[in-house]
Parts: C-alpha cells; sequence; structure tokens
C-alpha cells in the first residue's frame, strides 16, 4: 500500500509538468492561506473572487495581444486591487454591489476578447477552470520569488497585519498606518491570484483564500494558530487535490476544491461535536 | 450655552478651542470649547449624530477639525492615548486569544517596531492581571461574554497608555450588571490616576463617576463639573 504510494509519487514527479505544477501549486497555496486568514476576518472575501475574475480579463487581453500574460495581468489585477479597497473604504456604490460589477465586467470583457481572437475553444475552458499544464519555467521562478516575497513580508509585518485585522480603528487611533497594511494585503493577494489563477482556473482559485481560512477557524482558539493551521491544511488539501487529480484523471482545480471541501466539513463536524458536549 | 469652569486648577492636558468639525462642508460639531485636565473623568454625552463619535476621531488625530485647534500639553503625544473603540460584528467571533489582543495595544508604544519585546510582553500580562481577566489569557476572544470583551479590550487601551483612556460607548450591549462593573472599573482606573474621557448617551449612569460634562447637539451645550451638569437645565431629566 505504502510501497505503491510512493511509486504512484515517482511517477507524477517524472514529468516535469507535473514538478512545476506542485511546485507553483504549493507555493501559492501557502500565500493564499496566510492572506486568507485576513481577508475572511475583515469581511474582504469576495475582493479575491472579484480579483481572479479580473484577472481573467487581464489574461484574455494579453493572450490577444500577444504578450507574457503575467507580465500584463499583475499590474492590472493590482490596480484592481487598489480601487476595490477604496470602494470598499468610502462608499457610494455599496462593495459588494461594486464587486460584482467588476466581477462581471471583467469576465464578460475577457469572453468578448476571446471570441474576437482565438474564437469559444477549449482556451477558454482552461482559464475559467484551470490546466495544470500551463506553467512554463518562467512562470515557475516568478512565483517562486513572488511567494517567497508574501512570505516573508507577511512574517515581517505579521503583527501589524493582526493589529488592522483585529481593529482598524484602534490600529489607526494608536498609529498604526492601516490603509498601509491594508494596501499591502491587496497588493499581495492580487499577485497570488494572478499567480494561480492558470492552474486554479479564474472561478475557483478563491477556493485557496478562503477555504483553508475558514477550515483552520473551526477549531483554533488563537490568530497564530488559525494562521499556521490554515497554510498547513491549504498545503496538504493542494498535494491530496494534485495526487487525485492525476490518480483518476480529474480536473485538477475542481479536485483542489473538492479536498478543501472534505477537510472542511471533517473540521466543522469535530466543532459541532465538541460543542455539544 | 453655559460654560462653567470647574474645580481647581490642574495640569491641562488637552485642550480644545473654537474646533469645528465638518463632513463635505457640513458641520457636525461647531466651536467646541474645553479642556482636560490630567486625572480628569470627562464625560462627553448627545443624542446620536450630535458629534461625539466625531469629537473622538479628531482627539485620536483621525480627523482634522475644519477650524480652532486641539493642542496636547504637557508632554502628551497622540502615540500615547489609549483608545476603546466600539466594538464591530466582525470582532465578535474573532479567533484571538485573550494575550494576543492585549498584546496589540503595545505594538506603537515605539516608532518603527515590527516585533514584541519581553517588556510588551509583561506590560500585556501586568494589564490583565489589573482588571482581573488573567485567568482568560489563553481563552478565545469569540468565546468571551460581552463584558469580558470590553475587559480585554481595555487592558489593551491600558497596554497603549499610562495617562489617557478614550471610551466610545464602553457599556453598548452589555447587560445592565456588566455595564455597572464596566463602568465601576473605569472609574477604578480613573482613581488610579489615568485620565478618562468617555463617550456615552447613557447619561444618568455616565454621569454618576463622571467629574466634568460635555454635552453636545452640533454644539456645545454644556461644559462644567457633574454637580452643576446635573442643576443646569440642560442636564436636568
Amino acid at each position: 500500500m505504502i510501497i505503491s504510494m510512493i511509486d504512484i509519487l515517482i511517477q507524477m514527479f517524472s514529468y516535469t509538468f507535473l514538478v512545476r505544477a506542485v511546485v507553483v501549486g504549493l507555493m501559492v497555496s501557502l500565500c493564499a492561506a496566510l492572506l486568507g486568514v485576513s481577508l475572511v476576518l475583515k469581511r474582504y472575501s469576495m475582493i479575491g473572487d472579484a480579483l481572479s475574475h479580473v484577472g481573467f480579463g487581464t489574461l484574455a487581453i494579453a493572450t490577444a495581444l500577444g504578450v507574457a500574460p503575467l507580465m500584463v495581468s499583475i499590474p492590472l489585477v493590482v490596480i484592481v486591487a487598489f480601487l476595490l479597497l477604496r470602494i470598499s473604504e468610502n462608499s457610494k456604490i455599496k462593495g459588494d454591489a461594486a464587486i460584482a460589477l467588476i466581477s462581471t465586467s471583467s469576465l464578460a470583457i475577457g469572453v468578448l476578447i476571446i471570441s474576437f481572437t482565438t474564437g469559444m475553444n477549449t482556451d477558454v475552458c482552461n482559464y475559467l477552470f484551470g490546466s495544470i499544464l500551463a506553467m512554463s519555467r518562467s512562470d515557475v521562478i516568478l512565483s517562486i520569488v513572488l511567494s517567497c516575497a508574501v512570505i516573508v513580508l507577511f512574517v515581517v509585518f505579521y503583527n501589524k497585519i493582526f493589529a488592522v485585522t483585529f481593529d482598524e480603528n484602534f490600529a489607526r487611533a494608536t498609529g498604526t498606518k492601516a490603509g498601509l497594511y491594508n494596501m499591502l494585503i491587496a497588493i499581495l493577494t492580487a499577485m497570488t491570484v494572478v499567480l494561480g489563477m492558470r492552474m486554479m482556473g479564474a472561478l475557483l482559485i478563491s477556493c485557496l483564500v478562503i477555504f483553508p481560512a475558514l477550515t483552520a477557524m473551526r477549531l483554533c482558539k488563537r490568530f497564530l494558530s488559525v494562521t499556521i493551521c490554515s497554510a498547513l491544511i491549504s498545503l496538504i488539501c493542494f498535494f491530496v487535490g494534485v495526487v487525485v487529480s492525476y490518480l483518476y484523471a480529474t480536473p485538477t482545480g475542481a479536485s483542489v476544491v473538492l479536498v478543501n471541501i472534505l477537510v472542511f466539513t471533517l473540521f466543522w463536524g469535530i466543532d459541532m461535536v465538541r460543542g455539544r458536549r | 450655552m453655559e460654560n462653567r469652569r470647574g474645580g481647581k486648577e490642574k495640569t491641562v492636558i488637552i485642550s480644545c478651542k473654537n474646533v469645528t468639525f465638518a463632513y463635505d462642508g457640513f458641520v457636525v460639531a461647531s466651536r467646541l470649547n474645553f479642556d482636560v485636565a490630567r486625572g480628569d473623568y470627562l464625560c462627553v454625552v448627545g443624542e446620536n449624530g450630535a458629534g461625539k463619535s466625531t469629537l473622538i476621531k479628531g482627539l485620536l488625530g483621525l480627523k482634522l477639525p475644519q477650524s480652532g485647534s486641539i493642542t496636547f500639553g504637557s508632554g502628551l503625544t497622540l502615540r500615547h492615548i489609549g483608545y476603546l473603540p466600539q466594538q464591530t460584528a466582525a470582532q465578535k467571533d474573532f479567533p484571538a486569544s485573550a494575550y494576543e489582543v492585549v498584546l496589540s495595544g503595545r505594538l506603537e508604544m515605539k516608532a518603527g517596531r515590527l516585533f514584541y519585546s519581553r517588556e510588551d510582553k509583561n506590560a500585556a500580562v501586568e494589564n490583565m492581571r489589573r482588571l482581573g481577566i488573567a485567568d482568560l489569557r489563553g481563552k478565545c476572544y469569540r468565546d468571551l461574554s460581552g463584558g469580558q470583551q470590553q475587559r480585554v479590550l481595555l487592558a489593551r487601551a491600558l497596554c497603549a497608555t499610562s495617562e489617557v483612556i478614550i471610551l466610545d460607548e464602553p457599556a453598548a450591549g452589555l447587560d445592565p450588571l456588566a455595564a455597572s462593573e464596566m463602568y465601576a472599573l473605569i472609574a477604578r482606573l480613573n482613581n488610579e490616576g489615568i485620565t478618562i474621557i468617555m463617550v456615552s448617551h447613557d447619561i444618568a449612569a455616565s454621569t454618576r463617576y463622571a467629574k466634568h460634562v460635555l454635552h453636545l447637539a452640533n454644539k456645545q451645550l454644556f461644559w462644567g463639573d457633574t454637580a452643576a451638569y446635573k442643576l443646569s437645565n440642560v442636564g436636568f431629566m
């Protein structure tokens, strides 16, 4: 049983594209889980979702122009992240409505551009639901660099991020530059979403942001343990998801989401049983 | 407008002169004139929308006055004002330990710091002990009762200051017993030398301990000591 498991893993990692996908995926999962804790607690979950839709639109633009996708997507999505944060802070249009507005607009623009250029084909499906074949060598390097940046920034500013997440008013009043840290979180989220989007799919990437944090919150009682637990859950779920998708030839993004759902249900069940006692 | 100077001469640490606050040209509080002395207990009362929260923002440096001046005296700086904000819905089920929350009050005690020192951690524990919540240290914030949550936030405010605490509706959402315990606790801190500025719309309960009252209704209706306030036509109930 164990030997056959190892055999499968060895077999899996003899494919270069799978190694690339797993490396990028694990890096992105880790970043998404760390940022997700703050986003979920700040009630910004939908921003991650909106950013992935915007990412889809920018990916379509990049393909149409024939330039490197990440070079177009990352700056554009960062700008939108900046705008979304502004909107949810001083809102004439309410935050959730603005997010839905931006999501659907960029999805529509993306679909239109694709149908004008390459036509509606499997590419669209790959963009929306992810493809494990999408990672090139330069993507791997870029994601490792960006993920390391996310992790270092998160660790360095951990206490500030906690303060701003728990109580923005208090943080501002005592002199923490809350706006700056909100911006930092938004920019890091934008990068993470764009990096993970092509593998997980534009419609599924926000799973990596939201699920691990929510799962960890079922059982953990300290912010530090929520953060660490969320990161571990995210890494494990991604890896198991990829193995499942390899074994049963299922779509990678959807398999990872499925594993996340199962783990969430498990944690939720344990929490319920504990609560009843 | 009544404006009586109350009490003996004391060191003024916060002074507001002709302060007017406005949002987009719409004046929410006009021409406020009052002082806060060291060791004072000022209660700011008034209806919803009377400009209380705006004044708090102004004192905390989050909102600049349209005109007039707010000055700090005898070594007090903005960084050393503790603050107890109103709780947000998101906070009530926040997965953090009480200790983590209290400790976060120390974050801005020195500028440009990212991590806590041993001294900070001791101060957090000490302030929890001071408010009788040392046993809640490892408990999850979301599992605490409303009164315990407020004490945790008060301990955090104490971590950020040794001088002044500004409280925004500290008894909001508490049951009567927890509310009166909260007021008593605040009065005790005041007796221990901490200057208190408290916003409330519960006039009767909050003026029980306050030394001075500031009554707002988009302008200043009254500022003076509590005894005079109770006799005045503004404070008469």
